[in-house]
């Protein structure tokens, strides 16, 4: 557009012409009430582009959709955690608690193939800490600790934000670490045995 | 006393919707979406808003003068409240017909001047101080020039009877007993030779019986503007300056009182501008030769037709006015006092003047 110097008329005729244009403004917002925006995804060549109508969203109810690679609240899927302590160790808040118990045996492989062998009595985010810098996804080994679409999760509790994505109850985790307890106790007894023998002999 | 219930009922109504067309108008023209929650739309809304207010604490400030503080939300909403009574509704529908409506009205509408200064001073705060004052030198103000279009329009009707006034604009003119033999002339002007008595519609309001009144009505809009507190003059309430004038320290039931007494003065001025420039309760629409559609929109007087008519007419046209008075708020940035005040005596007041000058000439012409 032409940059011209504004200059301020003060006639009769250029008032009632520049108040009649603010007038023809508002109209024009009331008239083009009736289009919405629409929830158009980020890639969306209208997402930028949509200069007519209400531009407000009723927000519980309808939301723009986020990136893929936002950042908001991480989900761990246990099940293809392999417990390596990674995003704990490179977390640069702290906010991940990681303990792990050895299996007696394997206990299955995750998606991508990789052997479990440990199991978590707890894998605890504090999401109130986390400063979703994203830095746990990109090192987790198996791809299982990655950021979700949902950043509406404000709580009342605090307590509430650290998020536990264990699947072992208290007692199965209990009777893991005994069963690894039992097991090294053997492997112990065993050894003794194997040491006895060879010093015997 | 019915006519007292039932205008206060109809107040109460008008005065919710326009509340919640307020914020719808306003989230609009803004591009956002207004209320949504409360019923269908966001519709329920201000009676919500009421029944929270009423809900609420009233709370009294140790500091203030507490007669005055409590007397003083009643007396404004009194002082607008009394002008509906002599508000023609339908051409046989007045709560209160008497002779001199206008002058009535004009009268019982400064008391408001009273009580907001009672509200500002009674307060004890220096916001509602400052407010207090700021808007009673603009009502008072304000009120010459609308007096004066007010006074023009007066002149060429030569009554002030809002109901004789109402008549004079429509096709039912010679129905107004003291009329029966009067004609209505194009422009008001005889030696255009047009007759538009039985023409009625857009063609014998006033405005185009005496078409000076195009500039009073002009002239009056903007004044009741200001008279009704309402942006681009709402000095006195300059939320981000005064917090909110006047009636800052007032809550519950009291604030609610003076909510509904702003929002009734909007609806009193321009149910006013109606009457006496926009042709009242007659419809807009003339007869066209065989086309009757002046009748066809009047429905007989006396009947429920000419009520219904009548009303619908009258509300529509206030409506259409409200809107504008809406759309007006959410357009222009508010006027600094030395603006309002020279928009006030040094161009509104002298206009006036001169249009009462016009309008007498003219009405001279109209015999
Ligand atoms: S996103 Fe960053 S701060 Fe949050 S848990 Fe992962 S490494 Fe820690
Ligand atoms: S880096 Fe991934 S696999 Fe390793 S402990 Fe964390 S979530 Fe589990």
């Amino acid at each position: 557009m032409e940059q011209k110097t504004i200059k301020h008329k003060f006639s009769f005729w250029h008032v009632v012409k520049s108040l009649a244009s603010g007038l023809r403004l508002t109209w024009k917002h009331f008239r083009n009430a009736k289009n919405r925006r629409t929830p158009e995804y980020v890639t969306d060549k209208n997402y930028f582009n949509q200069p007519e109508g209400l531009v407000t969203l009723k927000y519980p109810y309808e939301a723009i959709p986020v990136p893929d690679n936002g950042r908001y609240r991480l989900h761990n899927e246990i099940d293809d955690c392999i417990v390596c302590d990674l995003c704990a160790k490179i977390c640069p808040v702290n906010c991940i608690t990681i303990e792990s118990v050895k299996a007696t045996e394997e206990i299955g492989m995750t998606s991508d193939g990789t052997k479990k062998r440990l199991y978590a009595p707890v894998f605890d985010i504090d999401m109130a800490k986390c400063c979703y810098c994203g830095l746990c996804t990109t090192v987790c080994p198996t791809d299982c600790l990655t950021m979700t679409p949902v950043y509406d999760f404000a709580e009342v509790d605090i307590k509430n934000m650290i998020y536990h994505f264990t699947d072992l109850s208290l007692e199965q985790a209990e009777e893991k670490k005994q069963l690894l307890a039992k097991q090294q106790e053997e492997m112990a007894a065993a050894k003794a045995a194997a040491l006895a023998a060879r010093n015997k002999g | 006393m019915l006519a007292f219930v039932l205008t206060l009922v109809l107040l109460l109504s008008i005065v919710i919707v326009l509340a919640y067309a307020e914020r719808k108008v306003a989230a609009f023209m803004q591009d956002r979406m207004g209320p949504t929650e409360a019923g269908p739309y966001g519709s329920l809304q201000a009676v919500l808003d009421v029944l929270k207010l009423l809900q609420k604490e009233d709370i009294v400030p140790a500091a203030a003068d507490k007669k005055l503080f409590k007397l003083a939300p009643i007396l404004i909403f009194a002082a607008v409240f009394a002008g509906f009574a002599v508000i023609p509704f339908t051409p046989d529908l007045v709560p209160a017909g008497i002779g001199i409506g206008v002058f009535y009205l004009l009268a019982i509408i400064s008391l408001d001047v009273v009580g907001l200064l009672m509200a500002g001073w009674g307060s004890n705060n220096k916001y509602a101080m400052l407010g207090a004052m700021r808007s009673v030198a603009q009502i008072v103000s304000y009120e010459i020039p609308a007096a004066l279009a007010i006074l023009s329009a007066v002149m060429v009707c030569q009554s002030l009877d809002f109901q004789e006034i109402s008549y004079q604009q429509g096709v039912l003119m010679n129905f107004f007993p003291g009329l029966g033999s009067e004609v209505n002339w194009l422009f008001g002007l005889e030696a255009l030779g047009i007759n538009t008595t039985y023409v009625g519609g857009i063609t014998t309001w006033n405005i185009f019986r005496a078409p000076i009144l195009l500039v009073s009505f002009i002239i009056y809009f903007i004044a009741s503007l200001a008279e009704s507190n309402r942006a681009p003059f709402d000095i006195p309430e300059a939320e981000s300056e005064l917090v909110a004038g006047f009636h800052v320290e007032y809550s519950g039931f009291r604030f609610a009182m003076l909510f509904l007494a702003e929002y009734s003065m909007m609806v009193l001025v321009s149910l006013v501008a109606v009457i006496l420039f926009l042709g009242s309760w007659n419809t807009p629409l003339p007869n066209l030769g065989p086309i009757r559609l002046a009748y066809w929109t009047t429905g007989t007087v006396g009947e429920l037709s000419g009520m219904l008519w009548g009303g619908f007419w009258l509300l529509s046209k206030t409506f259409m006015l409200l809107f504008l008075q809406l759309q007006i708020r959410w357009t222009y940035p508010r006027l600094r006092v030395d603006q309002l005040m020279h928009l006030c005596w040094k161009v509104l007041t002298p206009i006036a003047l001169a249009v009462v000058l016009i309008a007498g000439i003219w009405r001279l012409l109209m015999i």
